[in-house]
C-alpha cells in the first residue's frame, strides 16, 4: 500500500530506511523516525480506536503525551504490551498493534449501539443503576462492566522483560529539552553543576523543532541541536530522552521512567526494557512545555479533528498531511501557522478565526500567501462518522451567543486551537499553590513549596526571547548557589513572530433544534451535557463533578480537557475559574508500566533469599525446603517416594528413637554485653535473671508494652558481663530493634551494648536419647554426662580442631543440645555430626518434623505467639515474676487479662483417633447450632503424634484452664470439617519434662 | 520519599529509617504506682497532630540510632533532627 498522504520530501525521518508493521492485522510501511499515529496518517489510516463509553469512532487528536484516544494494544517479541499510545509508540521493523475497546473489528464495533442509546447513558448513569438489587452486583452487574471497562488487556502470562531501578543524586533536574530547558540546563552545566535533563520524546528540542524562529544564526532546530551535543559531552551532564518524569514526590524526590527498549522490535541481550530512576535533585527546573487547548462544538471527536499544533508536527517532522482539504479552526495566532504549513506544501486551508478583526504579523503572511481565512466564524459541527468529511460552519455574533447562516463545507480534517495551558502537573504535584492567569486562561505556578521552578511555556510565557532571557538567568542562578561558580552565557538574539491576543471563547452554542455530543473529555466520553446535568442534580465542588462525570479521570489526566470543563463549570456557575478552582494533580502524569514499577523485585527477587552455611549440604541430600522469613530451611530429607507426611513422621520418630539433627542457624541471636547486662535483661524478660550464674542458660519470654507477648527463646551466660540471647527466626530483626529502643531512648543509663550476630553463627541442634553418645563422640575430651553438663547448661569445646559452643538445650523435648560454630565451619560441623553419628543412627530432621516433636510436647510457638496472646493465654504464667518489674508487666492486670475463663492452650485429639484436623480449625460447643456458632477458640497448630500415632493438635479455647476432658468439635468450614474432639493437656507426651533433664 | 538528616550519619533517604512514633511519649518509671488511665495513656494514647510532631525514628539500615525528628505532618517539612539524649 502506497503512502497517500505522505510528502515528498522533509521532516526529520529517515527516508532511506523503510519499516513494515502491522495495524489490526493488515500490512503497511512507514520510515524510521516515524511514530507508529503518523505511519498510520501516511498511510490514510485516521479510525484507530472506540471511544470509552459510546463506542464512538475514534482517529488521533493530537501527537505525544498529550494523545487521549489513540491507545493500542501491541505485541511485541511475543509479550503482549496494553495501554501503549500510537502518538509515542516509535516504528520499528516487525511492529504488531492493535485497536481496543472494539468487538469484533474497529470497523465494525457492536457496542456503537451506546451511542445511540446515549440518552440512557447520562452522568452517574452507573451510580443510578446499578444500585439495586443488591444480590446482582456481583453476579450480574459486576461482570458485565468490568467486560466493558478499560482500554486493552493484561497478559496474564509471566512478563519476560526485564526492568530495572536507579537511584541518582543531581545539583539541578531539568524537565523537558525544549528553549527553556536547554538554556537552563546549558547555563547550569557552564557553572560546573551537575544537570540531568529529561526529555519524554526521543527527539530533544520541544517547540523549536516545529517553530520558525531564529536563534543566533541559527533556526530553531539547529541552535538545539547544538546546544543537545555540547551538553552531551560534557562529563557533569546526563541527558536523556525517552524519559517521563512522572511523579514530584517529597523532599525533591522525583521519578521517571525511561524507556530503553521500546523503540526496538526486541529488547537487546544486556537491556532492561525500562529502567525507573528515583533522582533527588537540589533544584528542579520544570520546562514542560504547554499543551494545545481544544475548541468544543458539535461532533469535535470525529475522526480528522486534531489540535492544530498537532497537524502541524505532522507535517515538519515527519512529513506528514493529516489532510488534503483542511479546515483550521481557531481563537489565536497558532492556527495559522499550521495553515501556512499546509500551504507551503501545496494543499489550501480554510481558517475560521472566531475574533472578529484579528492583526498579527502572522496573519499577514497568512493574507499574503493568499489563505482564505473567514473571520467570526466557527464550526458548528463535524460531519462524516468513521472520518470527517464536512463540517457545519457559521457565522458568530459579536457576543459569541448566536450562529447564522449555517453552511455546510467540504473538508477531510479541522486542526483546532483553543490557545495554550501550561503543563502545571508535576508543579501542583510538588506542592505548588497554583494560581489563574486571566490573560492566557490558564493556570500557571505560583508559590513553590519545594525547590522547584517552572519556566518557559509552562510558566505561561510564550515568547521565545522572554523565555530564553529568563531561562538562561535562572540556570545560571540556581546552579551558581550550589556550586559557588560563575561561568555566564551571554544570551543569544531572537527572531521571532509577534501574536496578537487570543479570544477567550471557546465553546460554540448549539444550533437550534440540534443536539450534536460536544466533548470536553475525550479519553472518558464527557460531553458538555454531562457536566451541566451533573450541575443540575446538585453537584458544585469541581472534585464531586470530576468523580460523578469522570472528567479528567482518564489515562491522559485531563490534559486536554481540564481546563475547557472548569469553563464550562464558571460558566454555568457564573462564577470565574479561579473561585472554581482545579483538581488535584496526582502522579503518573501518563502511566507507567507495572513492570518498571516493580523492577527486578519480582519472583524470588521481591525479597532476600538467605542460605544457612549447610545449605549445600541439605540440598544434596534431598531436602525439600520451605520459606521461614527470608531464610530457606530444610522442610524435610526426601527418602525414595516419601510425600512430607511420610517423611517427616520418620523423621521426627527417629528423634524419640535414637537421633536427629536439624539446622537451627536461622534462630535469631543477639550478642549483648556490659556490666548492666543482667540488669536489662531483668527488665526485657518476664523472669528473674539477676542470679543466672555463668554457664547457665535460661529460658525467657518477652512481652510489648501491652502485655502480649513479643518472643521467647533462651539467652546463656558465657562470662560475667557477656550474654548470648537467642530468638525465633521470625523476630530477631523486631526483638534488636526493641532492645536499642530500650537501651538508647527509655534506659540510657543502662551500660549495654547489642548487636546481631544470627549470621556469625552455624547451629545444629543434635535431639533424641542417644544424643549424649553423639556429643560425647565430637568432643571426646568434655565431660558431658548429665552432672559434667546438665540441662541449660553450657560449655565451650574443640570440635576436631575448630572452637564450638555447647548449649544444652530443647526445643523437641528430647535430650537435646545445641552446638554452634562460626559460620564458616557450619559445613564441617554438620558433616563431622553425620559421620560421628552414624553408628547412632542419626537422620537429619527438617521443620516439619521439628514441629510434631514441639507441637506434641505442647511447647508453644509462632503460632500461638500470635501476637494475640499473654503468658497466661500459652501457660507460661509461671515465668512471671511477681516480685520485679519488666516491660509490659503493668498492662497484665488488664480486667480482660484476669477474667477467670480466659484463653488458655489446650491440647485436641480427635475421638476417633484418625481424622485430622486443619490448622485454623474453630472450636465449638455445639457442631448443629444455629449460625453463627459462637466460637470457643481456634486450633493453632496440628501434626502427627509420633508418640502415639494419632492426630494432634493445639488450641487457644476460652477457659482453656477448665476445658480439659470435655467433648467439642472441630470445624473447619473452608475444608468442609466437622471433627468430634476431646480436649486434653497441652503437654500430650512427657508432662513432667523428664526427657529434657535425662 | 522524604531525606532524613541523620545526626550520626548525614542525610539519607527514608527507607533507611523505620518509624517509631511520637518522641514526647514517656515511659513510666519501673517499681512506681501508675493508675489504669496513666498506663493506658501511655500505652495506646496518642495525639495526632497537624504541623509539627516530634518523632522517633530508627536508622535501621545504618548506624541503629534511634533519632528525634521534627517534622510538620502536614507538609512533611523537617525542622530539625536530633540524637535520642537531645531535647528540642
Amino acid at each position: 500500500m502506497s503512502e497517500k498522504f505522505r510528502l515528498d520530501k522533509g521532516g526529520l525521518i529517515n527516508r532511506n530506511k523503510k519499516i513494515s508493521f502491522k495495524f489490526n492485522g493488515k500490512k503497511y510501511f512507514g520510515y524510521e523516525g516515524d511514530t507508529l499515529a503518523s505511519a498510520l496518517i501516511a498511510n490514510g489510516v485516521h479510525l484507530v480506536g472506540r471511544s470509552f463509553k459510546y463506542h464512538r469512532p475514534r482517529g488521533f487528536f493530537g501527537a505525544g503525551v498529550d494523545e487521549p484516544y489513540a491507545i493500542v494494544q501491541m505485541n511485541r517479541n511475543n509479550e503482549v504490551d496494553p495501554n501503549v499510545r500510537a502518538t509515542e509508540q516509535e516504528l520499528f521493523e516487525g511492529l504488531d498493534a492493535k485497536s481496543v475497546n472494539c468487538w469484533p473489528n474497529v470497523d465494525f464495533d457492536i457496542g456503537a449501539i451506546n451511542n445511540f442509546l446515549g440518552k440512557f447513558f447520562p452522568a452517574g448513569f452507573y451510580y443510578k443503576t446499578f444500585m439495586w438489587p443488591k444480590s446482582f452486583w456481583y453476579k450480574v452487574y459486576e461482570p458485565i462492566i468490568r467486560k466493558a471497562a478499560g482500554f486493552g488487556a493484561a497478559s496474564i502470562k509471566h512478563d519476560k522483560e526485564k526492568y530495572e531501578h536507579k537511584y541518582e543524586y543531581c545539583d539541578l533536574l531539568i524537565i523537558g529539552s525544549g528553549p527553556s530547558g536547554l538554556a537552563s540546563a546549558y547555563a547550569a552545566a557552564q557553572n560546573g553543576a551537575k544537570v540531568i535533563l529529561a526529555e519524554d520524546k526521543s527527539r530533544f528540542g520541544g517547540s523549536l523543532l516545529t517553530s520558525e524562529v531564529t536563534i543566533g544564526n541559527q533556526s530553531g532546530h539547529e541552535w538545539a541541536e547544538k546546544i543537545i551535543s555540547e551538553l552531551k559531552s560534557m562529563p557533569n551532564v546526563v541527558v536523556k530522552n525517552r524519559s517521563q518524569v512522572f511523579g514530584y514526590y517529597d523532599h525533591n524526590m522525583l521519578v521517571m521512567s525511561e524507556r530503553i527498549s521500546d523503540h526496538l522490535p526486541k529488547t537487546d541481550k544486556y537491556n532492561p526494557k525500562q529502567r525507573l530512576w528515583y533522582i533527588r535533585a537540589k533544584e528542579v527546573v520544570i520546562s514542560s512545555g504547554s499543551i494545545e487547548r481544544p475548541l468544543v462544538f458539535g461532533n469535535n471527536d470525529t475522526p480528522g479533528v486534531m489540535l492544530s499544533s498537532a497537524a502541524k508536527e505532522y507535517l515538519k517532522i515527519y512529513g506528514v498531511l493529516v489532510g488534503k482539504k483542511p479546515l483550521v479552526f481557531t481563537n489565536n495566532d497558532s492556527g495559522y501557522e499550521t495553515a501556512i504549513e499546509f500551504k507551503k506544501n501545496g494543499i489550501d486551508p480554510i481558517v475560521l478565526d472566531t475574533r472578529k478583526d484579528p492583526n498579527s504579523e502572522i496573519i499577514k503572511e497568512a493574507k499574503d500567501l493568499n489563505i482564505n481565512i473567514k473571520n467570526s466564524y466557527v464550526v458548528v459541527a463535524a460531519k462524516g462518522y468513521k472520518k470527517v468529511n464536512s463540517a457545519d460552519i457559521a457565522k458568530i455574533s459579536d457576543d459569541k451567543k448566536n450562529i447564522n447562516n449555517i453552511e455546510n463545507i467540504k473538508c477531510d480534517c479541522i486542526c483546532v486551537s483553543g490557545f495554550w495551558t501550561p503543563t502545571i502537573h508535576l508543579a501542583s504535584q510538588s506542592g505548588n499553590k497554583t494560581k489563574f492567569n486571566e490573560e492566557i486562561d490558564a493556570f500557571i505556578p505560583s508559590q513553590s513549596k519545594q525547590k522547584e521552578t517552572t519556566l518557559g511555556s509552562a510558566n505561561g510565557v510564550f515568547t521565545l526571547e522572554e523565555t530564553l532571557k529568563t531561562s538562561f538567568e535562572t540556570g545560571n542562578k540556581l546552579s551558581k548557589q550550589i556550586t559557588n561558580k560563575e561561568n555566564k552565557v551571554s544570551v543569544p538574539t531572537v527572531v521571532e513572530k509577534k501574536y496578537s491576543n487570543h479570544d477567550k471563547f471557546w465553546c460554540v452554542p448549539l444550533p437550534e433544534g440540534k443536539n450534536y455530543k460536544r466533548f470536553l473529555d475525550f479519553q472518558n466520553d464527557v460531553a458538555v451535557s454531562d457536566i451541566q446535568l451533573a450541575l443540575r442534580e446538585g453537584y458544585r465542588s469541581i472534585e464531586h463533578v470530576k468523580r460523578y462525570t469522570t472528567l479528567g479521570m482518564a489515562t491522559d489526566q485531563g490534559r486536554t480537557s481540564n481546563l475547557n470543563g472548569l469553563q464550562l463549570v464558571s460558566d454555568i456557575e457564573n462564577k470565574v475559574v479561579p473561585q472554581v478552582g482545579h483538581t488535584t494533580f496526582r502522579p503518573p502524569y501518563s502511566p507507567v508500566s507495572i513492570g518498571a514499577i516493580v523492577g527486578r523485585e519480582i519472583g524470588k527477587h521481591s525479597k532476600p533469599t538467605r542460605k544457612s552455611p549447610m545449605h549445600y549440604w541439605h540440598e544434596k541430600n534431598n531436602a525439600v525446603f520451605v520459606d521461614a522469613g527470608v531464610w530457606l530451611r530444610p522442610r524435610y530429607y526426601k527418602r525414595g517416594n516419601e510425600n512430607l507426611f511420610e517423611a517427616s513422621k520418620r523423621e521426627a520418630r527417629n528423634v524419640r528413637q535414637n537421633v536427629g539433627v536439624c539446622d537451627v542457624t536461622t534462630l535469631g541471636k543477639i550478642d549483648i554485653k556490659g556490666p548492666d547486662a543482667a540488669e536489662l535483661l531483668n527488665r526485657v524478660y518476664t523472669n528473674a535473671w539477676l542470679k543466672l550464674p555463668v554457664g547457665k542458660a535460661r529460658y525467657g519470654v518477652m512481652l510489648r508494652e501491652d502485655g502480649i507477648v513479643m518472643d521467647d527463646g533462651t539467652t546463656t551466660r558465657i562470662s560475667e558481663n557477656h550474654y548470648h540471647m537467642t530468638t525465633t527466626t521470625a523476630q530477631a530483626a523486631n526483638v534488636l530493634s526493641h532492645l536499642e529502643y530500650y537501651l538508647q531512648l527509655v534506659w540510657p543509663e543502662l551500660n549495654v551494648n547489642v548487636v546481631s550476630s544470627t549470621e556469625q553463627w552455624a547451629g545444629a541442634a543434635i535431639a533424641g536419647p542417644k544424643s549424649r553418645d553423639v556429643l560425647q563422640k565430637l568432643f571426646p575430651d568434655l565431660d558431658v554426662s548429665n552432672k559434667g553438663l546438665p540441662f541449660m547448661g553450657y560449655m565451650e569445646g574443640n570440635l576436631f580442631g575448630i572452637n564450638a559452643k555447647i548449649y544444652r538445650i530443647s526445643f523437641s523435648g528430647e535430650l537435646a543440645y545445641e552446638v554452634n560454630v562460626e559460620s564458616d565451619n557450619g559445613n564441617y560441623m554438620w558433616e563431622k555430626i553425620m559421620e560421628i553419628g552414624k553408628e547412632f543412627n542419626i537422620q537429619p530432621y527438617g521443620t516439619e518434623a521439628l514441629s510434631t516433636l514441639r507441637i506434641e510436647m505442647g511447647h508453644v510457638a509462632g503460632s500461638e505467639l500470635d501476637g494475640r496472646t499473654i503468658p497466661y493465654d500459652n501457660s507460661l504464667e509461671g515465668l512471671v515474676s511477681k516480685k520485679k518489674d519488666f516491660i509490659g508487666k503493668r498492662s497484665l492486670s488488664k480486667t480482660a487479662y484476669i477474667a477467670p475463663d480466659r484463653q488458655k492452650v489446650v491440647g485436641v485429639v480427635p475421638l476417633d483417633k484418625k481424622t485430622s484436623i486443619p490448622e485454623g480449625s474453630y472450636i465449638v460447643k455445639d457442631a448443629k447450632a444455629k449460625l453463627p456458632n459462637p466460637k470457643l477458640g481456634h486450633v493453632s497448630a496440628s501434626c502427627w503424634s509420633v508418640e502415639y500415632d494419632n492426630p494432634f493438635s493445639l488450641a487457644i479455647i476460652k477457659d482453656g484452664k477448665n476445658m480439659i476432658g470435655q467433648k467439642l468439635f472441630a470445624m473447619s468450614p473452608l475444608k468442609n470439617k466437622t471433627i468430634p474432639v476431646e480436649i486434653v493437656s497441652s503437654h500430650y507426651v512427657d508432662p513432667k519434662g523428664e526427657r529434657v533433664r535425662s | 520519599m522524604l531525606h532524613i538528616k541523620c545526626p550520626h550519619c548525614g542525610l539519607r533517604s527514608q527507607n533507611e529509617f523505620s518509624y517509631g512514633g511520637d518522641a514526647s511519649v514517656k515511659r513510666p518509671e519501673l517499681n512506681k504506682e501508675v493508675s489504669d488511665k496513666d498506663w493506658d495513656n501511655f500505652v495506646y494514647l496518642r495525639k495526632s497532630p497537624i504541623g509539627k510532631h516530634l518523632e522517633l525514628w530508627q536508622h535501621i539500615s545504618g548506624c541503629r540510632q534511634w533519632i528525634k525528628v521534627e517534622r510538620d505532618t502536614l507538609t512533611h517539612e523537617i525542622f530539625k533532627t536530633l540524637k535520642a539524649n537531645e531535647e528540642v
